[in-house]
């Protein structure tokens, strides 16, 4: 099995990049001014007190110890304690993940649902009214920053309509369609511009190939066309512009997560910000960049499923 | 120019005229363009690059948008029906099924993520309604055809799995699978090796036996058309300068421009000291002169060649040229 083989090599080639993430995640907080233990115990605790808690952490080891210690740690699950929380780190994050990702990818398909329609009109009809409309209007919600729009339509649509709710994320799966609406039309009114923007292009390119007009002396009516050969073929480069904006999205629906006070993990991370709570930031930013990695591999192996031409190596 | 056993030709094109706007000005692509093709015969259109003959060929199938090009008049009739009058539908029932088309590069005409089975069926399965498995049938039938060594397994593959010449193949079986009565070929064999092109060249003249069909072959490649072709005709700046059996005009050109095409070409069979290119460059098709195009760069011509308006007319049976004093090439 190729294809088997190829995610192993790929899985293999991200090792060296996860160290690296590991790492920089383990030096933030020795970068840090000051010492977290002495956040954490507060400023009343005694030198012994101190003492005993560094040794329990073990903070008087040499750092190369240090971090090994950090990765066995982070092999086994354990990304440390929360210092205002009092609780394991990595069960916070859990239960903080799943509204997350939810609100990402629910946020994805509204864009991809604006984008898809909206980029094979405006290359249909390039360069006539709707085609500048569509543009244009793209460029006014590219530049609403998301925590306004937030806030306008919480007004809109929350207060004044009364249609959905202006936080929490619901209790089941409806809930969540219902309350996650809102913060993921925010999202996807943010990128979907920049897909309309690439797709449209994109389709213009391939309407100009040689094979379309290949299809078109072939008798085929031009929704055929446009959609199984231009399309398809269009939709290719697609796979990367997604993917560079869901890397981005990741750490850019952190303002959505507060404005509407969602309890994923971008909330976490102001809340953790705040606070000063250097183990859940410092577990934050490991899930973040696993989390870029992850969809980057998902990027190579769609490439793999959708481009015929590349060969898995 | 009937010269047919059959009582009507194919195709016959009347007076066909093309022009391209824009905001420089408009450009005559195809002028007073004249042609028929019998049943069961091939054509060749010979001319340099930008003597119009793409854009004509891919007019008679109306590929061409519009704007920028415009048809300001003319008729291009098809098996009795006038094709410049059909509604855009109409017009794709006729495309792939009676008239095919195949293209300059075979490493571009083919869509890279579809497989070339798929490609080749997609006519059958899209005008004559086929299922997938008969289609699959006639498909892998239709690979054989056009000498493709396993054709079964072959019809699964993509297209850059395939070299050039397989893949123009492909193109062919492509345009074939409806079975049409006429089959445009546009300079199908230029982007190929020469010993492929003759494979390529061989190939369609099997097949246009084999279905009988009639073939345009449009080329800038004398050697080409004098290869396959029956009758030749020879266009210069958006006109046709010259049309005759192949014979007729290799032997008797009756237009100065064939002659200076003829002259061009390097022959084995003969001992010539050199080559005797052709002068001067072809007319700007913004500004087409009144009188003959080719007259600024015609060792033959007088004043008034280029005052005087040219078309075509019959100097021998089933001979046309569009020159005024044609007797001065004997």
């Amino acid at each position: 099995m190729r294809l088997a083989s190829y995610i192993l090599s790929r899985l293999l080639q991200m090792i060296p990049v996860l160290i690296g993430i590991t790492i920089f995640a383990f030096l933030f907080i020795q970068l840090l001014p000051g010492d977290p233990i002495q956040t954490m115990l507060g400023g009343k605790a005694s030198p012994e007190a101190i003492e005993a808690a560094h040794q329990k952490f073990g903070l008087d080891q040499p750092l190369p110890i240090q971090y090994l210690l950090f990765l066995r740690n982070a092999l086994q699950g354990d990304l440390g304690t929360s210092i205002t929380q009092r609780t394991l780190v990595s069960g916070l994050i859990a239960e903080r993940f799943v509204p997350s990702i939810f609100l990402l990818i629910y946020a994805m398909i509204i864009a991809m649902l604006l984008a898809l329609p909206l980029s094979l009109i405006a290359a249909r009809r390039s360069d006539r009214l709707v085609d500048h409309t569509i543009r244009i209007s793209g460029m006014i919600t590219i530049s609403m920053p998301a925590f306004w729009l937030g806030l306008l339509l919480i007004l809109l649509f929350g207060l004044t309509l009364d249609l959905f709710p202006i936080s929490g994320w619901g209790d089941d799966f409806l809930g969540h369609i219902h309350s996650l609406f809102l913060p993921a039309v925010v999202i996807g009114l943010a990128t979907a511009p920049v897909l309309i923007q690439s797709l449209r292009s994109s389709l213009l390119d391939t309407m100009q190939m040689d094979f379309i007009e290949a299809a078109r002396a072939k008798g085929l009516n031009p929704n055929r066309i446009m959609i199984r050969h231009v399309l398809r073929n269009a939709l290719i480069p697609m796979v990367t512009v997604l993917a560079v904006n869901v890397g981005w999205l990741i750490g850019g629906s952190v303002v959505v997560e507060n404005v509407f006070s969602i309890p994923g993990i971008g909330r976490l991370l102001v809340q953790a910000v705040l606070t000063r709570d250097y183990p859940t930031i410092q577990a934050l930013t490991l899930v973040f960049g696993i989390l870029v990695l992850i969809v980057n591999l998902i990027t190579d192996l769609t490439y793999a499923v959708v481009d015929p031409r590349v060969t898995y190596q | 120019m009937q010269s047919s056993t059959h009582p009507s030709p194919l195709l016959s094109i009347q007076n066909f005229t093309t022009e391209f706007r824009s905001s420089g000005g408009k450009i005559v692509a195809n002028k007073n363009v004249s042609l028929s093709i019998d049943h069961r015969r091939i054509l060749g259109i010979v001319g340099e690059s930008g003597s119009g003959k793409s854009v004509l060929c891919r007019s008679i199938l109306r590929l061409i948008p519009s704007p920028p090009a415009y048809v300001t008049e003319g008729e291009i009739t098809f098996n009795g029906r006038n094709l410049l009058a059909l509604s855009e539908s109409e017009m794709q029932a006729i495309r792939g099924v009676e008239i095919g088309m195949i293209f300059q590069d075979p490493m571009t005409s083919l869509n890279p993520v579809w497989r070339i089975g798929d490609q080749i069926t997609e006519t059958l399965r899209v005008h004559k309604g086929m299922g997938r498995r008969e289609a699959r049938e006639v498909g892998i039938d239709l690979l054989r055809q056009v000498g493709i060594p396993s054709p079964d397994t072959r019809f699964d593959e993509y297209p850059h799995r395939l070299s050039g010449g397989m893949r123009q193949r492909v193109v062919i079986a492509m345009a074939m699978a409806c079975k049409p009565k006429l089959l445009l070929a546009d300079e199908p064999t230029t982007a190929l090796d020469v010993t492929i092109q003759d494979q390529i060249l061989a190939l369609m003249l099997q097949l246009q036996e084999e279905v009988g069909m009639s073939i345009i072959l449009v080329s800038h490649d004398m050697g080409v058309v004098a290869e396959t072709s029956d009758t030749i005709a020879v266009m210069y700046a958006g006109q046709v300068v010259e049309t005759a059996p192949t014979e007729a005009i290799f032997n008797r050109p009756k237009h100065p421009y064939t002659l200076g095409l003829l002259q061009s070409i390097p022959r084995i069979e003969f001992k010539v000291d050199r080559l005797v290119p052709m002068k001067g460059q072809p007319p700007n098709l913004l500004k087409l002169p009144k009188g003959c195009p080719f007259a600024e760069r015609c060792a033959f011509a007088s004043p008034d060649c280029i005052e005087t308006p040219v078309a075509l007319r019959e100097v021998e049976p089933g001979h046309f040229s569009a020159c005024l004093y044609p007797e001065r090439l004997a």
